[in-house]
Order: C-alpha cells, then sequence, then structure tokens
C-alpha cells in the first residue's frame, strides 16, 4: 500500500518543559505540560466546587451537581469505613475528583484545533504514583497513630494455627506492599491503553485515507466508527477508574481504622 | 533469533494474556448479574463489591499489556 505512514502512539505522552529549562540545585524543575494540564485540572474542580457552593435553600443544578457528587463520596465512606470515616471525606473526595477530572481533560477533543492536543496527566506512572502514595501514606499513618503497633496484627487474620503464623505474616505483609504499586499502576495503564488505542485507529483512519478513497472508506469508515464508540468506552473507564481509586482507598482506610 | 524479532514475538505472546483478563473481567460481571436477577433486592447494596472485583481482575490484564508495552518500547 503506497503512502503508509508509520504509526507513533507513544509520542502523544512526552512531556515537554513549555517555557524553557528551569534547573534548581540539580533538579529539572521546569513548567512542564504536565504540570499545566494539572493546573487545569486543579482551576476545574475549584471553579466547580465554587458554583455550587451557594448554600441556596433549594438547590439550582450546579449545586446538585456538586452535592451529588460530595453526597457519592460521602455515602462510599460511611458504607466503606463507617461512623469514624467522616473525618477521611475531603481526602477521598479530593482524590476522586481530581481523578476523575485529570481522565476526563485527557479526552477533550481539543485536536479540532491545529497544533493543540490535550495531555493526561495521569497517563504518567509518576503522577499516578503520586497519588497511590498520598493514600497509602495516610493509611499507614491513620494506622500507626490509631493503633501504634498492634498495627501489625492486620497481618495475621484470625483464627490462623499458630505454626501458620511466620508464613501468613509475610503473605500478608506482601500482598499489604503491594497495594500502592497496584493503585499507580491499574490508573496510569487503564489511561494509557485507551489513548494509545484511539491514537492507533486514528492512524489507521488517516493512513487509509492517504491510500485513495477506496481505502478510506473500506478501512477508515470501520475505524472512526469504533473511534466514536472507543471514546465513549474511555469516558465510562475514566469515571470507573476514578471510582475505583476511591473506592480502594476507602476500603485500605478501613482496615486501617478498624483493623479487622 | 534476531533480538528485535524476539521482543516483538514476546510482546505478542504477552498480549495473550489480555485476552483472558476480558474473560475474567465477563466472568466478574456475568456472576454478578446472575445473582442480581435472582434476588434483585440485594443488588444494590453488593455493587461495591462489584466494581473492587472488576478493578481486580482488570489489573492483572492490564499487567500483561504492560509487560507487552515493555517490551516494545523499554527493553
Amino acid at each position: 500500500m503506497a503512502g503508509g505512514g508509520t504509526i507513533d502512539p507513544m509520542h502523544q505522552f512526552t512531556v515537554e518543559p513549555l517555557f524553557g529549562r528551569l534547573m534548581i540545585g540539580g533538579y529539572d524543575l521546569s513548567f512542564t505540560n504536565s504540570a499545566l494540564w494539572m493546573v487545569i485540572t486543579l482551576v476545574a474542580l475549584w471553579a466547580f466546587m465554587l458554583g455550587g457552593m451557594k448554600g441556596q435553600m433549594i438547590p439550582g443544578r450546579w449545586q446538585a451537581a456538586v452535592e451529588g457528587f460530595t453526597g457519592f463520596v460521602t455515602n462510599m465512606v460511611d458504607a466503606n469505613i463507617g461512623p469514624e470515616g467522616r473525618r477521611f471525606v475531603p481526602l477521598v473526595f479530593s482524590l476522586f475528583m481530581f481523578i476523575l477530572l485529570a481522565n476526563v481533560l485527557g479526552l477533550l477533543p481539543l485536536g479540532v484545533v491545529p497544533g493543540v492536543h490535550p495531555f493526561t496527566s495521569t497517563s504518567h506512572f509518576t503522577v499516578t504514583g503520586v497519588l497511590a502514595i498520598l493514600s497509602f501514606g495516610t493509611v499507614l499513618a491513620v494506622g500507626f497513630a490509631k493503633h501504634k503497633l498492634h498495627f501489625f496484627s492486620l497481618f495475621v487474620p484470625h483464627g490462623t494455627p499458630k505454626i501458620m503464623i511466620p508464613l501468613m505474616f509475610v503473605i500478608e505483609l506482601l500482598s499489604f506492599m503491594v497495594r500502592p504499586f497496584s493503585l499507580a499502576l491499574r490508573l496510569f495503564v487503564a489511561m494509557t491503553a485507551g489513548h494509545i488505542l484511539l491514537k492507533v485507529l486514528a492512524g489507521f483512519v488517516i493512513n487509509a485515507s492517504n491510500a485513495g478513497i477506496g481505502y478510506g472508506i473500506l478501512v477508515g469508515g470501520p475505524s472512526f466508527i469504533l473511534m466514536i464508540g472507543i471514546s465513549a468506552l474511555e469516558l465510562l473507564v475514566c469515571a470507573i477508574q476514578a471510582y475505583v481509586f476511591a473506592l480502594l482507598t476507602s476500603l485500605y482506610l478501613n482496615d486501617a481504622v478498624n483493623l479487622h | 533469533m534476531d533480538p528485535q524479532a524476539a521482543k516483538l514475538l514476546g510482546a505478542g505472546l504477552a498480549a495473550i494474556g489480555v485476552g483472558l483478563a476480558a474473560l475474567g473481567v465477563g466472568n466478574v460481571f456475568a456472576k454478578f448479574l446472575e445473582g442480581a436477577l435472582r434476588n434483585p433486592g440485594a443488588a444494590d447494596g453488593q455493587q461495591g463489591r462489584l466494581f473492587i472485583g472488576f478493578a481486580a481482575a482488570e489489573l492483572l490484564g492490564l499487567l500483561a499489556f504492560v509487560i507487552s508495552m515493555v517490551l516494545v518500547f523499554v527493553a
């Protein structure tokens, strides 16, 4: 097939400084496109919350939307941690809303403007890793502050025979230490995989159209329709991944607060 | 065998694991639906566990995808 270009699905994830390199003490602290999109997420979230905090007795649509999200997170934390979980609602809510908005903002159709493309800040393991460390660090801090060294009884389930305790302890400890890694990895790969798939399909559409009208309709048409379907699925995955992150954070906090 | 060819073959084999994850995720939702249609009243209370099970099954499939990507782009 003449005129086919190679499809590069990974270029969309490159992090590059926007205003020149800024080195401080040997560390690269440039303001990158990743940082820009995280700032955009923060501003969008701030504006969303401000719009819903007017405190009207009969909520308008915006306030109802904000109350919908806060009610959802409060119910989830309540169901998973219990009455002591109320003080974790701000943390879980912040994590949930930040991840949801960061995921969704990466799917904006800004590509219609030539040269502009959105960037999913959560598509990098560094960013999701920090979010996971926030979550896991809180679990450790709460667990040790509340139970001191009795926290280690979390790794020995009720009723294990004495002879199996050393083995069970090691296995449970390993499973516990994998948690932040799995939180970060799940979110990062879900976002990256979706965007790679969309880019590959888009490459099919472009290459097929360049190869003539016949290939354009035969290959490009179904690929384009598939892109529409996958974009809808990606929006769903954004929401599900944000929910799963918040849900698992609540569950891990339940482990730390209530031990068994 | 040429190392580059071996890497790409390995990446293709790793992608089979992603297909197996699809079976796993389908299993989770299938069992949930089966139970939910037998006892609709109890279904809403268990939705949380549904998504936990989905996340766990999906994660293992995504691990296979990560290995595939590592073979193609990193190793």
